[in-house]
């Protein structure tokens, strides 16, 4: 080979072209943009979670592990009673958050159960049954639906459904963890509708003509191919919705009666922790062991949403790992 | 000649406007293999799919004429088509294999026929994995994860499950066109061990492939049937100047 020939074609060639001053600004400046936005989400974040938990544990100091879970006091005859109650304001305060647990998943499950079945039902006629145009138009329709403002949902629940369930369903408490969920439901259907919906479309289609193709029906199709292989994000979406029931505020608020009840009747009155940071947060004065017990509500809210996202989390790599139903 | 298994009879089928396949007339004989060949586009696969009827699921398709098999119209409004794709398999060009382990994967189809009894499943599995030969190559894998296997096991592990549903007919849409020459060869073998119990009808890109595989070969062109014939005759001695021309290579 003739190097000396071969190195001197480097000066006309088009592959000599360098990468301009200008360019090369502008691509760092595009980085830098996109690393403060990121970070500065993080650092939002990371000061959010500081804030909570440094509040939040103060309560630990003044109030002591325990007291969130029962008080021991004397009765009239001086025996010791166990009590579970949320009572910051009394003079004798009772900050047990037993009841506001039981409020919390009182509203948050049930209302998950009605969702899941509701709400993986719409996915599937959505992606599987509705003809495309239709589809089109009621997807977005139903996402709609998600972004209506919580209060508007509560504040019908409050005045329609209330009174409705009232007259058919005679519950002990006019406003109850019932009609709570349905409530929660109007916001955790959407959603879960929604992403099963991405769930599913997201299954290619040559699974669906394998099925067919072997002589099964729709359903057998759905049921045993489409909805196991789409498992993953089914779940997902089913935790997602669990989240947003636990963590919504609004509807809990206005139509669960705000009574906090130790109590497994689905027909009385509860107070979830959500309501009770809403309620009680602008009343009480910086710095008292009510304030600190509220940020400790936080905390615990903070916990259980974080490992429902976590389980949420697991459950789809393991299955995107191991690929198989 | 054997006898005819498949009469197509005037066949037109349209995508919304657009007409795909135009008057195919055509006898297909029983256990023998078939190979369409014909340009991409001239519609092979759509044909393929108006005899198990997978065309009912695509949106905005029209069909008329009629399709026989065993003298059976199988475009007959009342005909259950369910049962119809029970009858007729089908193999497609990408092995589409369910994301289960290789036994789910070939006890589907039986499974929804109804046979729940763990020994007949398992001697279906053993049985169709044999046909398929690959049996030896995953006996000790019936456990993992299908989508596991190398693309030439998951075709075969494709044939197998078609199989497991004891159809009469498996259609096969260009089944080794992405696999290796070894693949290949063994797919091919496998056509010709099937042809003594089953009808096969196969698309096909290679002109050799159809050559070693196929009893008959109609050449498609631009949705017509130009030509329909014993195979030696369509590569030595086609009747028609498109055919020819196609199959030596010298086409457009
Ligand atoms: N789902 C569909 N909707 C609309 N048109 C389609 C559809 N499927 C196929 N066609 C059209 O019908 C014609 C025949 O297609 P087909 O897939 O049957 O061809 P083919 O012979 O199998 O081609 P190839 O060799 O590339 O697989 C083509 O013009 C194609 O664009
Ligand atoms: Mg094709």
């Amino acid at each position: 080979m003739e190097d000396k020939e071969f190195f001197q074609k480097a000066v006309n060639s088009k592959y000599a072209k360098k990468i301009g001053k200008h360019t090369r600004l502008k691509e760092s400046l595009i980085k830098i943009f996109f690393a403060v936005n990121g970070t500065m989400a993080l650092i939002f974040i990371i000061l959010i979670f500081v804030f909570l938990f440094k509040e939040g544990f103060k309560a630990l100091d003044h109030i002591g592990l325990l007291d969130f879970l029962y008080l021991d006091r004397p009765d009239a005859s001086g025996n010791i009673e166990r009590v579970f109650q949320w009572y910051p304001t009394s003079e004798e305060p009772r900050y047990s958050l037993i009841p506001l647990l039981i409020g919390t998943f009182l509203t948050a499950f049930p209302a998950t159960i009605i969702s899941t079945l509701l709400g993986v039902g719409a996915g599937i006629y959505l992606s599987e049954v509705a003809n495309p145009k239709f589809k089109e138009f009621l997807k977005p329709m139903i996402e709609l639906f998600a972004g209506i403002p919580t209060v508007v949902l509560g504040f019908i629940m409050l005045v329609v459904g209330a009174s409705f369930f009232n007259d058919i369903l005679h519950p002990a408490n006019r406003l109850n963890a019932f009609v709570a969920s349905i409530g929660l439901s109007f916001v955790i259907i959407p959603i879960i509708a929604s992403l099963t919906e991405d769930a599913l479309h997201s299954i290619p289609n040559d699974l669906r003509m394998a099925s067919y193709g072997l002589g099964a029906t729709k359903w057998q199709t759905i049921s045993k191919v489409i909805l196991p292989a789409a498992f993953s994000g089914v779940s997902a979406s089913i935790l997602l919705g669990f989240g947003r029931a636990i963590g919504e505020t609004m509807i809990v608020l206005m139509c669960a009666g705000n009574a906090a009840n130790l109590t497994s009747n689905i027909f009385l009155s509860v107070r979830t922790m959500t309501a009770t940071i809403a309620a009680e947060m602008g009343e009480v004065s910086q710095g008292s062991d009510h304030y600190y017990s509220l940020f400790f509500i936080g905390i615990v809210l903070f916990t259980i949403t974080f490992f429902l996202n976590l389980i949420a989390e697991i459950i789809i790599n393991k299955m995107r790992k191991k690929n198989t139903f | 000649m054997k006898e005819t298994k498949i009469v197509v009879k005037d066949l037109n089928l349209f995508y919304g406007d657009k007409q795909a396949l135009k008057k195919i007339t055509m006898d297909i004989p029983d256990k023998r293999v078939t190979a369409f060949i014909g340009p991409s586009g001239c519609g092979k696969s759509t044909f393929l799919r108006v005899i198990n009827r997978m065309n009912d699921l695509i949106d905005h398709v029209k069909i008329d004429g009629e399709v026989y098999i065993d003298g059976v119209n199988i475009y007959d409004r009342s005909l259950d088509i369910v049962n119809l794709r029970k009858n007729v398999g089908m193999v497609f060009q990408k092995s589409n294999l369910f994301p289960k382990t290789v036994y789910e994967n070939i006890v589907y189809g039986p499974r929804i026929n109804g046979i729940k009894d763990k020994k007949v499943l398992d001697e279906i599995v053993e049985r169709t994995l044999n046909q398929a030969a690959i049996w030896e190559e995953v006996k000790d894998r019936l456990n993992d994860n299908a989508l596991s296997l190398s693309g030439g096991q998951q075709q075969r592990l494709c044939i197998a499950r078609a199989l497991a549903v004891e159809p009469e007919i498996i259609l096969m849409d260009e089944p080794a066109s992405a696999l290796d020459p070894i693949s290949t060869a063994k797919i091919e073998e496998l056509i010709h061990d099937l042809k003594k119990q089953y009808t096969i009808v196969i698309v096909t890109h290679n002109m050799q492939q159809a050559a070693r595989v196929s009893d008959q070969t109609a050449f498609f062109y631009l949705g017509e049937l130009i030509e329909f014939d014993r195979t030696t005759t369509i590569f030595t001695n086609p009747s028609k100047k498109q055919t020819e021309d196609y199959v030596t290579g010298r086409f457009g």
